[in-house]
């Protein structure tokens, strides 16, 4: 049989295929990475370009002539007279001093590039400096939304530009008179939430995940570390101990929205809780996130060796004292670490929050656990949905701020292990 | 005094009575020649005093909080005079929610009728009554349990016992806190779907294939019987949850094998936590991402090759959902690969198989029970995600297997169900908790399985 190939020659020949493939398989793993990664760029690349503008505030520096006749006001520090005060006025007539090309006919035109809540920023200057009156001052006002949209985004096609062509013009000019300015958006960081989008800030859903966050830390650890002790420690061997672990391992796995739906029967209804307030939150949290902290803690103190456990017992202690003497501080950087982890995890959680009532429009800053309140997801959530353009920036830049508070809980995570871990 | 505040002022009488403990043990001892007559330390007696001073005051305060909502309520109501007392639970929350209201200063109390205006006055009386009680109550117990453990300090005492098999019992209480959680989640969502099931029947919501959740507000109106058939939620699910598995499995899989079998350890170490990142974004942030970005470029795509495609597609709401799942994919598959033995690997190298044949032929098929549990808990999570599907898919049930189409998931219903303003006993909020009855026993079914699976296969090499 010499016409045929021997087996060597065969295994030769198929080489090259055998070659290739290999080659390809190690190319679709490459890919299958670059996909991965590409589509994580893709999605910081579009939130930053999305909102980084949501960072920038436009403002009219005006020079106010604060006549006291024209305000109606003759003495700023009567409250009645200051609730009664015309202060559009003499906005919308600086602004006509500024704009030489309208007449007092555009006066309305005119005035819709202030910001409705102008006029309260100036009262309340007023109501400050009641000596202001009958003087002239130089002070800064918000824009009205649409001319900050316009001078953000004048060639974007996504955006529509809502002023009227003279509006743009006018704008133009005092853009480059240097009237209206961008500058850095405080006022993102100062308020709570708005119907205007200018106005529109995230201290109101910060504090309100704070509150959260307070209650679900305060609640998780100890209740997480110490059911971690237990179960590691303690727990004999029995039906009861089995079936505490089918749960805690079930509960990681149940999608979070159940979540929501307990905090809904047990804690608003049955218990009659009030909706919407940090402390049910926080409670809704603590039991979603619970089975995250006991399952890193056990690992933790798994990894304690026995040694030290062996060491301590043979000089008396008893096991409760070995236990909080020597396995719990040693385990402490680990559990930590996952504690944070598993906070990091409810912070960015919406949907259970969803179902207690945190998605309604709050405007004022929460002061306490019992106030009612949004969180910064929610937040994220509530502007996403809106039709305006100028709330999507806003919700990409609370992303940035919610996302940058995510990257410093993990660093920290990973701070603290790389510091405090021990390897036996 | 506000349940935030009493909790701080319990604390510290739970301090105080570690100290009184404490220094009671010391001078119990110092007739005796020293705390080494003593029969546990100092510390013991102190913590002794203070867990009976703090668990019962701290028992008697969560009970309290928990159930002064509701009780009050039920009084508000019971003072109501009979013609005014609401016949439906939904009917009675209004009730509730306007007497609150005129009890805040939100609505005037002139504007209600005088016996609304009275119940709102007998909240505020009622709910500063309850402080009252609740404050005298707490302090009360915590000084009186508090002065008992104190005063039955003895030298004899074994106090360290005592403390320690008090703390034992804490901590499992604490373990003991899955179970009930789990309860809580079973009588919650069993309870409202049983009468769910009283007002609509099993077989109409399983095999219906109608959803439009309406209920009418008068008798009259038009369509006034809402459907509830879960079928096109259920498609739509899967529709949705299969797209997501459509990327995250290859993707997950093949960067799994990738990073495990030919990555070195840099690459391993720079890819790895950047994969792990895209676990870490918030599911709001993906939502965001999918309706405001991906959405909107399927469909001008879409429309570019003259394809008519939703704004609001199963595609990109599945397909966000996939990147989102890939980690979860990649790091279970990483797991399982690594735990196949190296002689397998080993063993076919030395017979000449190149790697992706060994991959292929001896690691893939060793592994595939684990990766199968791997991709069965990765199906668990797409079905249970909500913030992706509530912002990027619709709430239009259709029931269709187009992936350019606009379908609702279960998650979403849920949502939208029971977001706003709800009665509680209509069949509208009820038909939220079957949904999340069928979802909760879908999940948990899925876990169960996946769990079983990746222990048998654990075991099969360990």
């Amino acid at each position: 049989m010499t016409d045929q190939l021997s087996q060597a020659e065969l295994v030769r020949k198929s080489l090259k295929r055998r070659y290739r493939k290999e080659r390809r398989f190690r190319a679709y793993g490459i890919a299958a990475i670059a996909i991965a990664l590409s589509a994580l760029v893709v999605l910081f690349a579009d939130i930053v370009g999305k909102g980084a503008t949501g960072f920038m505030k436009t403002t009219l520096d005006l020079q106010v002539e604060l006549d006291g006749e024209m305000m109606y006001l003759d003495d700023a520090t009567d409250e009645r007279q200051l609730k009664m005060a015309d202060f559009v006025e003499p906005l919308v007539q600086a602004l006509l001093k500024e704009i030489p090309s309208a007449t007092e006919s555009d006066r309305d035109a005119v005035a819709d590039l202030i910001n409705p809540y102008a006029s309260v920023t100036l009262r309340d200057a007023l109501k400050e400096n009641p000596e202001w009156l009958n003087t002239t001052r130089s002070m800064s006002f918000l824009a009205h939304t649409d001319v900050d949209v316009y001078v953000k985004h004048a060639g974007d096609d996504a955006y529509s530009i809502k002023l009227s062509q003279q509006q743009q013009r006018w704008v133009d000019q005092l853009v480059e008179k240097g009237i209206v300015e961008t500058s850095f958006n405080d006022t993102f960081f100062k308020n709570g939430d708005s119907r205007d989008p200018s106005k529109a800030g995230i201290l109101g859903a910060i504090i309100g995940s704070l509150l959260t966050m307070i209650v679900t830390l305060a609640l998780s650890f100890p209740i997480g570390v110490a059911a971690a002790i237990y179960l590691e420690e303690f727990a004999p061997q029995n039906k009861l101990t089995d079936f505490i672990e089918v749960n805690i391992n079930n509960l990681a796995a149940v999608p979070s929205i159940i979540f929501g739906l307990l905090g809904l029967a047990v804690f608003i209804n049955l218990f009659g809780m009030p909706r919407s307030v940090p402390v049910v939150g926080g409670l809704v949290l603590t039991l979603m996130t619970l089975p995250t902290i006991i399952i890193s803690s056990r690992a933790a103190i798994k990894s304690v060796p026995p040694s030290i456990r062996e060491a301590a017992e043979g000089i008396g202690a008893s096991k409760m004292q070995v236990v909080l003497h020597h396995v719990l501080p040693l385990a402490m950087p680990g559990m930590l670490t996952g504690s944070i982890i598993g906070m990091a995890q409810a912070l960015g959680e919406t949907a259970p929050l969803l179902l207690i009532g945190m998605v309604a429009f709050i405007v004022d800053v929460p002061e306490g656990f019992f106030d009612s309140a949004t969180v910064l997801p929610v937040q994220v959530f509530l502007w996403a949905g809106s039709p305006e353009l100028a709330f999507i920036e806003r919700a990409s830049a609370a992303i940035m701020v919610l996302l940058a508070f995510l990257i410093g809980m993990n660093a920290l995570a990973i701070w603290l292990r790389k510091r405090l871990e021990r390897r036996w | 005094m506000q349940p935030a505040n009493l909790l701080i002022l319990t604390l510290a009488l739970v301090v105080i009575a570690y100290g009184l403990g404490y220094a009671r043990s010391r001078s119990l001892a110092m007739p005796l020649g020293g705390i080494r007559h003593l029969k546990s330390l100092p510390f013991y007696y102190g913590a002794r005093a203070a867990l009976w001073c703090g668990i019962p005051a701290l028992l008697v305060l969560a009970l309290w909080a928990a159930f002064q909502g509701k009780v009050i309520q039920m009084l508000v109501i019971g003072s109501l005079p009979v013609d005014m007392i609401p016949d439906s639970e939904g009917a009675a929350s209004l009730l509730l929610s306007k007497i609150s209201n005129v009890a805040s200063g939100a609505l005037p109390p002139g504007f209600v009728d005088a016996p609304i205006a009275q119940a709102a006055e007998r909240l505020q009386e009622l709910r500063s009554q309850s402080r009252l009680y609740m404050t005298a109550l707490v302090i009360a117990v915590a000084v009186l349990a508090g002065f008992l453990g104190w005063l039955r300090i003895r030298p004899r005492l074994n106090a360290r016992a005592q403390v320690e098999s008090i703390l034992k019992w804490i901590f499992f209480s604490c373990a003991a806190l899955a179970i009930l959680t789990t309860v809580g989640i079973i009588f919650s969502v069993a309870f409202e779907t049983f009468r769910f099931f009283q007002k609509i029947s099993f077989i109409d919501f399983i095999f219906g294939s109608q959803w439009s959740p309406q209920t009418a507000l008068r008798a009259d109106q038009v369509a006034a019987e809402g459907a509830f058939g879960m079928i096109p939620l259920f498609t739509g699910t899967l529709l949705i949850s299969f797209i997501a598995m459509l990327v995250a499995v290859p993707v997950g899989l093949l960067s799994a094998i990738y990073l495990s079998e030919y990555a070195n350890k840099r690459v391993r170490s720079i890819v790895k936590p950047m994969l792990e990142m895209l676990a870490g974004i918030p599911t709001v942030v993906y939502g965001f991402f999918a309706a405001l970005t991906v959405a909107p470029f399927i469909s001008d795509l879409a429309a570019s090759v003259g394809i008519d495609a939703s704004s609001q597609s199963a595609l990109a709401a599945g397909g966000v959902m996939g990147i989102m799942i890939i980690p979860f994919v990649s790091s279970l598959s990483d797991d399982v690969i690594n735990a196949v033995p190296q002689t397998l690997r080993d063993g076919s190298l030395a017979l000449g198989a190149t790697q992706s044949e060994t991959m292929k032929k001896v690691i893939f098929p060793a592994a595939l029970p684990g990766i199968m549990g791997g991709v069965l808990l990765a199906v668990s999570r797409a079905i249970g995600e909500t913030m992706i599907v509530v912002m990027a898919a619709g709430l239009a049930a259709n029931l269709t297997a187009n992936p350019l189409e606009t379908v609702t998931t279960v998650t979403v219903q849920i949502v939208t169900l029971l977001t706003g303003d709800q009665e509680f006993d209509s069949a509208k909020t009820l038909a939220a908790f079957a949904l999340g009855a069928m979802l909760f026993l879908a999940t948990l079914l899925l876990n169960v399985i996946a769990l079983k699976i990746v222990r048998k296969y654990r075991e099969q090499y360990d």
